[in-house]
Formats: structure tokens, sequence, C-alpha cells
């Protein structure tokens, strides 16, 4: 437990910084309540800086995977906090500012910024679980906050109703896969997840832990939002404020990925050859990726919703990455023995490191898309009132945006979409891309089929979104109200940093990290019992060189623990 | 170098924003007119007769890019003959679609001719891709800017032929994308590295097991025959051609449907030839339908534009058949028409907008005689629905004749020995019978369209009047539906019939100085390759030459004994 502490530096500074914001949120002067977001900021930095020069868990077979989850998870939280700058409390403030008494209870800016940060430490958890019930916390970490800034992200009563909706089906979720845990337990004797692995290596699969790693799949799928756990994603999009639905297009998403990848380590993948996953599972999963994807494509084509049409690609892109979960990381058998017997299939073979690639690009591009919804507002003729606002939701509000002035979120919608389509040579392109060759290379043809089939389907609603904006004449006549900025600067900073992204980061990408973040194990290592962490090191010398702040940390870590 | 091709109007497109709306074409022209430059230079500075310059991968030029590790992602390019000639083809037409749409094209000019030379740059990376990753890339990119010139600058209909355009070829190349990542799998798995250079692809395609070639051949071909269209394909291409503008449809039939033929010739026959020799049969009946099919519709359009439009597929079904004799005189005749059909259909498609700027109808029942008012115009129509027809002594006659001499050659029977190349692609006497129909009904439609809408009596639209004085740019616009402009839009503008007299700033009744330059080069074209096609034949043959081998080689693993051919007697035949 205590060597595990020293891993934990980047929650640690999230959940502190959590906790300052808490209080700082509340405070009577405004300069100190300002601070919030930049405490947030500031602590995502620090955070995904400790998580870069952290050591490696040696625990667990995707070693690497704690690592990338929480820098993709900071480095998207940076992206969000931009995006979800003046979602709470921006009437409020305006009115304080103009005279009126500042009253704490009204005030929603601490809870928000502080969930925020419990969410994404979460999300970091899940990423470097390695037992059961710290999975299951580390979910319900990542999820809990998120209800409660579902219903505080808008004014309007949609946010309510989403909230308590998402909130219900959430626990329905949760309540699904902690049984399924319970069950493993059963099965197995043991919640260590390591002990889980050789339980299964030893003695197989029995029936009552098979059907705990069914019933945990499914559960999983209500936080990537598959199929069949996916029925409020477009609901609780649509009710919540465009920036809190960015938010909710990602987190839960990064979350439910990282405990999969972690959970079916546990049960396969080790034999070379073979699918890689024990058959039910294959199958579930085989069937549960293709009805993703169809149903999130078909269901998305009729929408006249913008945040609808995302929920359903939503929907869609978490079927098109559990392609290469079913791929698996495409372990080759090495001819020569010394190397461990067993070698990962490259990024190309990849599927683990296919996914992660998947996730952050998906995390950019789809960013961009929720960003121009964020950035600007419709507002009704002749309306003066702050209430009068309302987001933009209608496939025809996004007319000639980019003939408008200024022509920016029109073409942070056009690059965002076209990149969603994986449209060459954007960055979903790139994307998509590995998931083919992985989803090959394990020789799942028909699914790669499937896959591509689902991209054009695609194209139906994502060359709505790009066309709208590109080719339309805006609306002039200001009948159904004037479409405008919102003038929160940071969203806008958001959109052309996501735009920015969707191109630069297919010129060089990140996938390196990637790559490294899904290397698995080899099963002849994890056979040994508890290998010790430096021979672990040992190993591979090149990926984790220990500098000194991974010592500095560990040290304090240590003496934290005494 | 080649790097240079394709960037040059990439980078006009990047400047197109900084000019002044009225001197937007001029840039654009600029731009086309460099990379026509450039590709002349390129034509006349290299020997490419010679087999050493004509090799694959000749000027090649590889830029390192480490965009995904291991995934042996290259910037790579290359020219051969083949790929030089169509070069050429997307280079000629660039200036004349910018020539043909100055009076066209009035609104959002800026998008337009932007759009215009992004396409232009995206074509020529097609042709020069040595990568088929980048292939793939500059092939959908194609797609983007063709969407928003149809949707933008289309008629009634534009719209809808604009989205089913997009989402038929788009899903289609997800399919070949498949294809080529399987291929590239089989690569890696045989040496370890994952690359997607062609060169490689196609060496790990030929060894694959013959069942295997054939599923990799249709993933492959459903994204070519979507393209080029092959028979059952084809329904999105009429609509796209007719609503498209005129620069649009002219891009369209001229170089984007080659980009499906060159993928078959450059791509798929290489890589999967034994698949490619089991399914000949298949492909050349499909291809049989397509010009007996095809040339059918044509007769009953009452549409010219879409007459046209229907007589595309008509031809490519030429190409194909020619292409799957895997012999010298098919292989020849289809890369030959992929130019020539490109020239005589481009050529068609620009005197049918020129009509349609001043009549504002393609109704054949609305017009016709034009020749009584519109000499000049008349005499190239005429000229140019010769060419397509394949009236001997202009271009479409040889390579027609090539794809279906190819086509009676390729049978068993046929073979003598030593005197015909050819894999033996199981075709024979029969496809060419039926495919020669095809010429005949070739000639009844194009002669009934000329004989309606050149000769006879002069019928003008009801109300048309030369002096209409207004909004003859305005199809362009992007307010609402052009229903308006057809037939009975004009009535307003004044009776007269037989008017004649010109307003200034309007288009004078016949062509102008513009659109005769702009017609010229490609009637002038037309004559020469049909006259003496022996630069280009020459320039193709290496690469012709290299193919004929590999197919032949094909055949002889799947058992059949094969002829040693030789090209250089084809090439006499074909004079």
């Amino acid at each position: 437990m205590i060597e595990k502490l020293a891993s934990l530096w980047p929650e640690i500074t999230l959940f502190a910084a959590a906790c300052v914001v808490m209080i700082a949120g509340l405070s009577k002067s405004a300069a100190v309540r300002r601070l919030c977001s930049p405490l947030a900021g500031l602590a995502l930095v620090v955070a995904g800086l400790l998580a870069w020069h952290g050591t490696p868990e040696a625990a667990t077979p995707l070693k690497h995977l704690p690592m990338y989850g929480k820098v993709l998870t900071c480095g998207m939280g940076l992206l969000m906090l931009l995006v979800l700058a003046g979602t709470v409390d921006r009437g409020y403030e305006a009115a304080v500012a103009r005279g009126a008494k500042f009253d704490p209870l009204r005030s929603n800016r601490a809870e928000f910024y502080a969930f925020f940060l419990f969410s994404l430490t979460g999300v970091m958890l899940c990423a470097g679980a390695d037992d059961l019930v710290w999975l299951f916390l580390a979910l319900e970490l990542t999820s809990l906050p998120t209800y409660v800034m579902v219903a505080i992200s808008s004014r309007r009563d949609g946010a309510l109703e989403s909230a308590v909706k998402y909130f219900f089906l959430g626990a329905l979720g949760a309540a699904i896969f902690l049984y399924g845990f319970a069950l493993i337990y059963g099965g197995t004797g043991t919640t260590n997840l390591a002990e889980v692995r050789e339980v299964f290596l030893s003695k197989g699969i029995n029936g009552l832990a098979m059907a705990g790693l069914l019933l945990s799949i499914v559960g999983i799928c209500f936080k990537i939002a598959a199929v069949p756990m996916h029925f409020y994603t477009p609901d609780v999009y649509q009710g919540a404020s465009a920036s809190m639905a960015a938010f909710l297009a990602f987190t839960p998403k990064a979350a439910g990925f990282f405990s999969l990848m972690i959970l079916l380590a546990a049960v396969g993948w080790g034999q070379v050859g073979s699918q890689g996953l024990p058959s039910p599972i294959y199958e579930v999963l085989w069937i549960i990726a293709v009805l993703t994807m169809t149903v999130g494509n078909t269901l998305a084509i009729r929408q006249r919703s913008i945040k609808r049409i995302l929920a359903y690609s939503s929907i869609a892109h978490s079927g098109y990455m559990l392609v290469g979960l079913i791929a698996g990381p495409g372990l080759v058998e090495m001819v020569a023995p010394a190397a461990g017997g067993v070698q990962n299939g490259g990024f190309a073979a990849n599927g683990l490191a296919a996914v992660l690639f998947y996730l952050m690009a998906y995390g950019v591009m789809n960013l961009g898309a929720f960003s121009v919804l964020a950035m600007l507002e419709r507002r009704e003729p002749g309306a003066t009132d702050e209430e009068a606002a309302r987001e933009l939701d209608d496939v025809d509000e996004l007319r000639g945006l980019c003939l408008s002035r200024p022509p920016m979120a029109g073409w942070i919608m056009v690059l965002s979409a076209m990149s969603l389509l994986g449209f060459p040579p954007l960055l979903g392109f790139f994307a998509k891309l590995p998931l083919f060759t992985s989803g090959i290379s394990a020789g799942q043809v028909s699914l790669v089929i499937i896959l591509g089939l689902n991209s054009a389907i695609a194209a139906f609603y994502y060359l709505r979104l790009a066309a709208y904006p590109l080719l339309e004449a805006p609306d002039l006549t200001g009948k159904a109200g004037q479409v405008r900025p919102v003038g929160i600067p940071a969203r806008t900073l958001a959109g052309v940093a996501s735009a920015v992204g969707v191109i630069a980061l297919a010129a060089y990408s990140l996938a390196p990290i990637a790559e490294r973040g899904a290397r698995f194990e080899s099963p002849a290592v994890m056979a040994k019992p508890a290998p010790k962490p430096a021979a672990a090191e040992s190993t591979r010398p090149a990926t984790t060189a220990p500098t000194a702040t991974t010592a500095a940390t560990a040290d304090a870590g240590a003496a934290l623990a005494q | 170098m080649l790097w240079t091709l394709i960037l040059i109007p990439l980078v006009t497109a990047g400047l197109v924003p900084l000019v002044a709306k009225r001197s937007v074409w001029k840039l654009a022209m600029l731009g086309t007119l460099l990379s026509l430059a450039f590709t002349a230079y390129l034509l006349v500075g290299h020997a490419w007769f010679d087999p050493r310059h004509s090799e694959a991968g000749h000027l090649a030029s590889t830029l390192e890019w480490s965009g995904l590790p291991g995934m042996g992602l290259k910037l790579s390019l290359g020219i051969d003959g083949v790929s030089l000639l169509l070069v050429s083809l997307t280079a000629l037409l660039g200036p004349l679609c910018v020539a043909g749409s100055v009076s066209a094209i009035t609104t959002r000019v800026r998008t337009y001719y932007g759009w215009l030379l992004v396409l232009q740059g995206a074509m020529t990376g097609v042709f020069l891709a040595r990568d088929a990753v980048l292939f793939y890339i500059f092939f959908e990119f194609t797609l983007v800017p063709m969407f928003v010139l149809i949707s933008l600058y289309g008629s009634t209909n534009r719209k809808h032929a604009a989205v089913k355009f997009f989402l038929y070829t788009f899903a289609g190349s997800v399919i070949t994308l498949a294809g080529v990542v399987f291929v590239a799998y089989q690569n890696a798995k045989a040496t370890g590295e994952w690359s997607f250079k062609l060169s490689e692809l196609i060496a790990a395609g030929q060894a694959m097991p013959a069942a295997m070639q054939s599923w990799v051949f249709a993933a492959l071909m459903l994204g070519f025959a979507i393209k080029v269209p092959l028979f059952p394909l084809h329904t999105w291409l009429p609509l796209a051609h007719t609503e498209a503008p005129t620069a649009g449809s002219v891009i369209l039939a001229g170089v984007l449907l080659k980009l499906g033929t060159y993928g078959i010739f450059a791509i798929v026959l290489p890589m999967v030839p034994q698949a490619a020799v089991t399914h000949a049969p298949l492909m050349a009946t499909l291809a049989i339908i397509g010009i007996v099919y095809g040339g059918l519709i044509c007769w009953v359009q009452e549409d010219i534009k879409k007459l046209v439009a229907y007589s595309s597929v008509a031809h490519l079904g030429f190409c194909i058949l020619g292409m799957f004799s895997f012999n010298a005189a098919g292989l020849q005749g289809s890369v030959l028409y992929m130019i020539n059909h490109g020239l005589s259909t481009g050529a068609l498609f620009l005197l049918i907008g020129m009509m349609y700027e001043r009549y504002h109808t393609r109704d054949l029942k609305q017009i016709g005689g034009l020749a009584r008012r519109m000499p000049v115009w008349a005499t190239f129509m005429v000229f140019f629905s010769m060419a397509s027809v394949g009236l001997p002594g202009l271009n479409g006659f040889v390579s027609e004749f090539l794809c279906v001499m190819g086509a009676f050659q390729a049978g068993d029977a046929w073979r003598v020995g030593g005197e015909v190349g050819g894999a033996g692609a199981g075709l024979g006497p029969w496809y060419a019978a039926v495919a020669g129909t095809g010429m005949i009904i070739a000639a009844i439609y194009m002669l009934s369209m000329v004989g309606r809408g050149v000769w006879g009596a002069l019928r003008e639209p009801p109300g048309h009047g030369h002096s209409h004085g207004h909004s003859h740019g305005q199809e362009a616009g992007h307010g609402g539906g052009q229903g308006g402009h057809s037939a009975g839009g004009h009535a307003a503008a004044g009776a007269g019939v037989g008017g004649g007299d010109v307003e200034p700033g309007h288009l004078p009744p016949d062509l102008t100085g513009r659109e005769i330059g702009v017609l010229m080069p490609l009637a002038v074209l037309c004559l020469v390759l049909g006259v003496y096609p022996k630069p280009a034949m020459d320039m193709i043959t290496p690469v012709v030459k290299q193919r004929v081998e590999q197919m032949e080689s094909a055949q002889s693993r799947r058992g059949t004994p094969a002829v040693a051919g030789t090209v250089g007697a084809d090439t006499e035949a074909a004079r």
C-alpha cells in the first residue's frame, strides 16, 4: 500500500487542489473566487508533470497505462477547463459586481470546480487501479461529481431533468458492475486483479467469475455509452450545457475504457495466437461493438439537435474503440526465448494503443465540436436580458457560420466534424487507421469492414455538421433571433486549440506515448509471484529512466506514509 | 520536385482570400498555368519512351514522416508514363476550367476558385502518390472540393447530388482502405515491418493465395468501381454530372472518374493479378452491360447534359473492358481512353455549359437547330460529338478500337502463338461483339442529339431573346431553387425570338473569343491524338508492358499456359 502511494502524487495533487478550490470559491472577495479556475488549471499542470515522471507500477500487466491515463486526463482536463469557463455563476457574479450581496449558498462556483477536479481524480485512479474495490470506487468518484455538475451546469429545467435521469441510470450501471465485481470475487476469492489473473491463468475461469466479468463489462458500458447502456446519452447531453456535455463526452468514457482494459488484462490476452479473450467475453464484446457503432450512427442520422447528434456520435465512437479492445495488444511470439517469449505487436498491431490514441483524438476533436456550441449563443429578437440568450441546438442555427464575423466558430465546427468523420488528412483519420491495422492484425476483418461501413453511415450527419456552416447562407432576417459570440474568450481559445490540434496532431501525433501506455507485459513475467519493482525496472530501462524527480517523489511518498 | 506539382495549386488556393474578388480568376489562371508549364517541362524534359525513365518510381521523392510510429507511413511520390499523362490532362483542364467559369460564376468567387485549385492539387496528388495511405488521403480529399463545387454552384437538385456523390464514394473507398490495410498486414507479417509503400504492397499482394486475393480484389474494386463508375454502382454519376457547374462536370468527367480507372490500373491489377484474371469475365460483363445500358439510356434523354453524363458510363465501360483484357492492346487502349474521354467529354460539357449560359435550359424539346444561331458553337459541338462517338481520325477511335480489339484477342481461342500479348483473360469475340454494338448505339444517340440540337429548324425557349437584360451569372447563386431560370423564367425578359440585338456586357449569341480559346486546345489535341497517337503510346508502352508481364506471370501461376507477347506489334496494329 505504501509503495502504491508513491504513484499517487498526481491524484493527491488534484485532490488537495479540489479542497482548496472548494474553500476559495466561497470567499467573500470576488478576486479570490476568480482564482478557482486558475488554481484548477495549475493543479492539472502539476499533476500532469508528476504523472509524466512517475514510477510505473509493476503489479499490473498494463504497466504504463497509469502514466498515459493520467497525462491524458490532465491534458484533456486543461482543455475542458477552458470550455467550462463561465458555465456556472456567470449571471450571478455579474449581479454581485453590480452591487448585490454575495450569498455563498447561491454560488455554485466552488462545487463546480471542485467536482471537476474530483471527477478527473477518479479517472486517474481508474487508470492506476489494481484492485476491484479500488476500481469501483474510482469509477464512482468519476461519475458522482458529474451528476451534480450536470444539474448546476445550466439554469434551465432541462439540466435538472437530465441530472436526475443521469443519476438514476448511472446508479443502475454502477449496481450492475458492482454486482459483477462481487461475483468475480466469489469466483476467485480475491479482489486483487493481479491475483485474479493468476487464478484465471492457473485454474481457468469458472462460471461464477465469468458471469461476474460479463456483468462488469455490461455495467461499464454505461460509462462509455455503449449499447445496451446508451439510452441516457442524448437526453443528458441535451439537458446539460454544451460545455458540460463536452466534459461528459470524454471523462466517463476515458474512465470506462481504462477500467475495461484493466479488467480484460486480468482475463486474457496472454495467449499468443488465440483470440486473446475467452470466448463468451469475446462474443459479448463483439456484439456490443457492432451494435454500438451501428445504433449510434443510424440514430444520429435523423437528429436535428446538434447535441443529440454529437451524443449519438459519442456512442458510435465508443463502438469504434471497442474494436481496438477486441483486437487486443497483438502479442507476437518471439523466436528468441530470452526476450520473454512474447512481445507486443508495435503500434500498428496493438489494439490497445489504438484505443488509447483514439481516446485522445476523440477527446480533442469532440471538444472542438462542443466548444462551438459553447462559444455561441442565440438571442431572441428584441431581447436584451441575459436570460433570453440560449445555446445553439438546431443544426439550422449553424447555417453560414463560416461566413459570419468572426468565421472562426464555423471553421472549428467544419474541422471537428470532418475529423470526427475520420476524413483524411485530419486527426480522426490517423486515429482510425490504427484501429484498422490492429483489427486486421488480430484477424477481425469482418469487424473492420463493419467499422468502415459505419464510418460511411456517419458521413450522413457529419457532412451536415460540416456543410451547414461552410456552404449554407446565414439567416440574415434575424427573425429567429441572432447567433452571436457568448463573450467568453476561454471557450474560443479551447475551440481554437482543438481545431489546431486536429490538424497539428495529425502531422505529428502523440501516438508513441499511446503505444507506450498500451504495452502489455508478457504472461511469463506475470505468472511469477510478485516481481520486484527493481527487476521490472531493469527489463525496460529505456522507457522509464528513473529521474531525480521520481526518486524524490518516491522518497516523499515513503516519508508521508511513515 | 514532384511536390512542386501538387503544391503550386494548393499554395495558389491559399492566396485566394488575399486577392480582390474581381481578379480572383486571374490568380487561379496564373496558378493553373504555372502547373501546366511545370507539367509541360516534365513532359518534354524526359525521354518517356525510354523504359528506364518510365518505370514507376522515376523522379521519386520520399519524405520521411514520423506521424504514426511503427506504421511505416511515408510521403513518397513517383511518376511513370501513365501517371504523367493523367497529370498532364489534369493540368490542361485546370486553366480551361478557370477560363470557362469566368462568366458563369459571379457569387462567392473566392470559395469557388479556391476549392477548384485545391481539387487540382489533390487530383495531381493521387496520380503521383506512391504510398497507399498517401494515395488514399488524396483520393478522399478530392471529395471535399467537389462536394463544395456541386452543392454551392450546381443547379436545382445540387444538394442531393452532392451528398449522394460524397456518400457513394466515401463508402466505397473506406472498404478499399480496409483492403489495402489487409495487404499491408500480409506484408508486415512477411517482412516484420509495417509499410504502405505501393511497391511493397504490390509484392505482398502477389504473394497471397488466390482465395485471399479474391477478397482483396473485391474490397479494392468496390471503391474504384464506384468512382469509375462500373454498371450497378453508377447511379451517383448522372445526378452529380447534371447538377454540377460546368467546370465541375468537366473535372468530374475529365479527371475524377479516371482516379478510379487509374486505381485499377496502378493498384488493383498488379496487386492481385490472379484474382483479376479470375474475375475478368465478370468485370468485362459488367463493363459491357454499362456500355449497352448506358448507351440505351442516352438514347432517350431529353436533357443534353444528362445524355453526356450517361455516355460517360458507356465510355468508361470500354475503358474497363480494355483494362480487363490484360493484353497490350487492351491496356494501351484503356489508358488512352482515360485521356481521350477526358478531352472529348470535357469539351462537350464545356459546350453545354456555354449553351446553358445563353438559354438557361438544356432540354432538347426546347432548343434545336442552334447551328443557325451559333455556327461556331455548332461546329465545335459536331466535332467533339464525332470525337466522342469514335470517328476514325479523331482520338476516340484509336482507344475504342484498341479496347475492343483487346477484348477480342483476350479469348483463349484467338491467341496465336507469339503474336498476341495477353494473359488470356477469358474474354473473346463475343465480348468484343456485344461491346461493338455499344459503338453503334453511341453513334445513334450522339447523332440524334446533334441532329436535334444542332441541325433542323431553329427552336429556342419561349420568351428567349438575346436582349434579356438580367442575371446571366445568377445560376450560381446559393439562395434557392434554380427552377425559375429554365424555360418560362425569362418570359419577363421580353419576347422577340429573332431579336438578335446584343446588349453590351452580355454574352453574344455565338461563342466569344475566350470561349473559342478554351475549346481550341482540346480540339487540336483530339485531332492530334487521333491522327498521330505515337508520342502518347510511347509514353505508356513501357508501363503497359510491365503490367502485361505481371498479368502473364499471374496467369502462369494459375496453371494455364501463357504466351509471351510483344507490345510493339499491337502498337503498330493500332495505327
